[in-house]
């Protein structure tokens, strides 16, 4: 059976309850929305970036506490680092969440991300976690069209 | 009359109570795990569960009876048309309609929709022309009219609700004017659980001359459907929500109506004659059953009309308002808990949302107890949006759930609270 610890550390209650980086940028260079229909979870990124680095970065939007503190460590770990990281980042964060549930999380890559490892467990959420992060993708590669993980 | 004597006596012996014990062992699945806990299905106004004698009816039908219908001369062919036809008879005789050829079998409720839209709705919606739905209405009996209202430039107009989840009928009555081409409304509603006053909004829009399409996928699986005390025009059934199989639905219409609305999708079975020069149509409900139907699934909904039909109704309705006034208080004594919906007149439908918890965390949490909810906007957004609110947790009841399920759902409730601290 699926831990229910697993999924809801403290890292993500925390980050759920008091979300990092929640905020507009007015001076965005970046902006994309993902949102999930089905959940109607929605969120939108906002970047600043400049020569390639993400100076600042912030997200608003309504979801699930998964797809809330997801946003909000994906934010803290972006902040400050060059877009190609940023999409290293992401494709590691993607192969944590969609890995089968015995896989190791390499958390010396993700950090804090390793924290959401607890939703491959849970089929149905994988989809929550991702959402922020192909926004921040799809903000970064210049997608005008809200995406979504459903 | 009830009379004293009766009273008396009614008092002398045990109240009668649903057997419940017997009805459960009807419904396989109530007897399984999910995630090593005993199943507590509370997602029935999603899909409700079937009895044994529906499943036995498909399997008996396939291993047994299966052959194409309306068209072999062979025995079974000639059999299996008429156990279609049957089914189409108890369906007539479940809703009380006049004749069985007011009874289309179509996929779904929602396709039953798509078919008024289309076919009555093309053929009467003309640019200016208005349609009313409620703003309760799942999208299956909002979005078809929307796109027929873009291709004939006619507008939507909409039925609003008060907080409670209780439609107001002053403003309905007050959006009738000469442009009125028919109403859209929503029996029960999946999301809040209301019970709309058909009867008598039937009645409002019959004195301004507009037909009424009834979206009865929630009525049917709570309460005994007459179409003709209704007196609406159209009544939307969806097959598997009253315990049949998926794939099915029924679409009531009354005879007139029916015979004057062109055909939705052309194919076999739905034509009299064809010809290069001119194709003539058969008579509804031939001319709207295009192509080989879900024979199986027809014949499996005439048996769970069967079932339901031996169903001591006031027993059940006892029974599910029961549940609903023992959940609705066990869930409003748990702090931070809101239930949305408060209807006077409700089916046992229970949404609630939770402090700082999204409906989706509730959804988890209670399933790793075996716990079976709903959680989103239940495809009712423009309800969601109303009360503002992103999603709802949703229990669901039909007849066969017990008041230990609900302590479930509470203990289930409970636990989220304590791993959200």
């Amino acid at each position: 059976m699926a831990d229910l610890r697993e999924l809801y550390q403290q890292v993500i209650l925390d980050h759920n309850r008091s979300p990092r980086n929640y905020k507009r940028l007015p001076d965005a260079s970046h902006t994309a929305e993902g949102t999930n229909p089905l959940c109607g979870d929605e969120i939108t990124v906002y970047v600043l970036l400049e020569d390639d680095v993400i100076k600042d970065v912030g997200f608003q939007g309504s979801g699930c506490a998964i797809s809330q503190a997801s946003a909000s460590l994906m934010t803290s770990a972006v902040k400050g680092r060059g877009t190609d990281e940023a999409e290293q980042l992401f494709r590691a964060f993607h192969d944590m969440v969609t890995a089968g549930p015995d896989a190791p999380a390499d958390s010396k890559a993700l950090g804090k991300l390793a924290a959401l490892a607890g939703v491959r467990q849970f089929p149905a959420r994988v989809k929550c976690a991702n959402l922020p992060w192909h926004t921040l993708h799809a903000a970064l590669t210049g997608v005008h069209e809200p995406v979504s993980t459903e | 009359m009830t009379t004293l004597h009766q009273v008396s006596r009614a008092k002398a012996s045990a109240p009668p109570v649903l057997d419940l014990r017997r009805i459960r062992a009807d419904f396989p699945i109530l007897g399984h795990l999910s995630n090593g806990k005993p199943l507590v299905y509370l997602d029935n106004a999603a899909t409700s569960q079937k009895p044994q004698s529906v499943i036995d009816t498909l399997t008996r039908y396939y291993q047994a009876e299966n052959a194409n219908i309306h068209r072999g001369v062979y025995e079974l062919s000639q059999h299996a048309t008429l156990a279609y036809e049957r089914a189409r008879a108890k369906i007539q005789r479940f809703i009380n309609a006049a004749e069985p050829h007011e009874v289309v079998f179509v996929r779904s409720a929602t396709e039953a929709i798509n078919l008024v839209a289309h076919s009555y709705g093309r053929s009467h919606l003309h640019a200016g022309d208005e349609v009313i739905v409620s703003v309760m209405e799942h999208h299956s009996n909002l979005v078809p009219w929307q796109l027929v209202c873009e291709a004939t430039g006619a507008r939507l107009r909409v039925i609003p609700m008060t907080d409670a989840g209780e439609l107001v009928l002053e403003e309905y009555e007050r959006l009738f004017n000469e442009k009125t081409k028919l109403v859209a409304l929503v029996h029960v509603s999946n999301s809040l659980g209301t019970i709309n006053p058909v009867k008598q909004m039937v009645e409002t829009a019959h004195t301004n001359g507009v037909p009424v399409m009834v979206d009865g996928a929630q009525g049917a699986p709570h309460l005994p459907i007459d179409v003709r005390d209704l007196d609406c025009d159209f009544y939307a059934l969806s097959g598997h929500k009253m315990f049949g199989p998926t794939g099915i639905g029924a679409l009531y219409g009354k005879a007139a109506l029916l015979d004057a609305m062109p055909p939705y999708q052309g194919g076999g079975e739905m034509i009299r004659s064809v010809r290069f020069e001119k194709t003539t149509y058969a008579q509804a409900p031939a001319k709207f059953e295009a192509g080989t139907p879900h024979i199986a699934g027809a014949i499996g909904l005439g048996a769970a009309v069967d079932y339901l039909h031996n169903l001591p109704w006031d027993l059940i309705q006892a029974h599910e308002y029961d549940l609903l006034t023992y959940a609705t208080e066990s869930l409003a004594a748990i702090p931070g808990v809101r239930l949305v919906g408060t209807a006077r007149e409700k089916a046992s439908v229970a949404s609630f949302v939770l402090d700082g918890v999204h409906a989706h965390d509730i959804g988890t949490i209670l399933d790793q107890e075996g716990i079976a909810v709903r959680t989103g906007h239940h495809c009712t957004q423009p309800v969601m949006e109303r009360l503002g609110i992103p999603a709802t947790a949703r229990a669901s009841f039909a007849f066969y759930n017990t008041r230990e399920e609900v302590d479930a759902l509470v203990a289930g409730v409970l636990k989220v609270r304590e791993v959200f601290g």
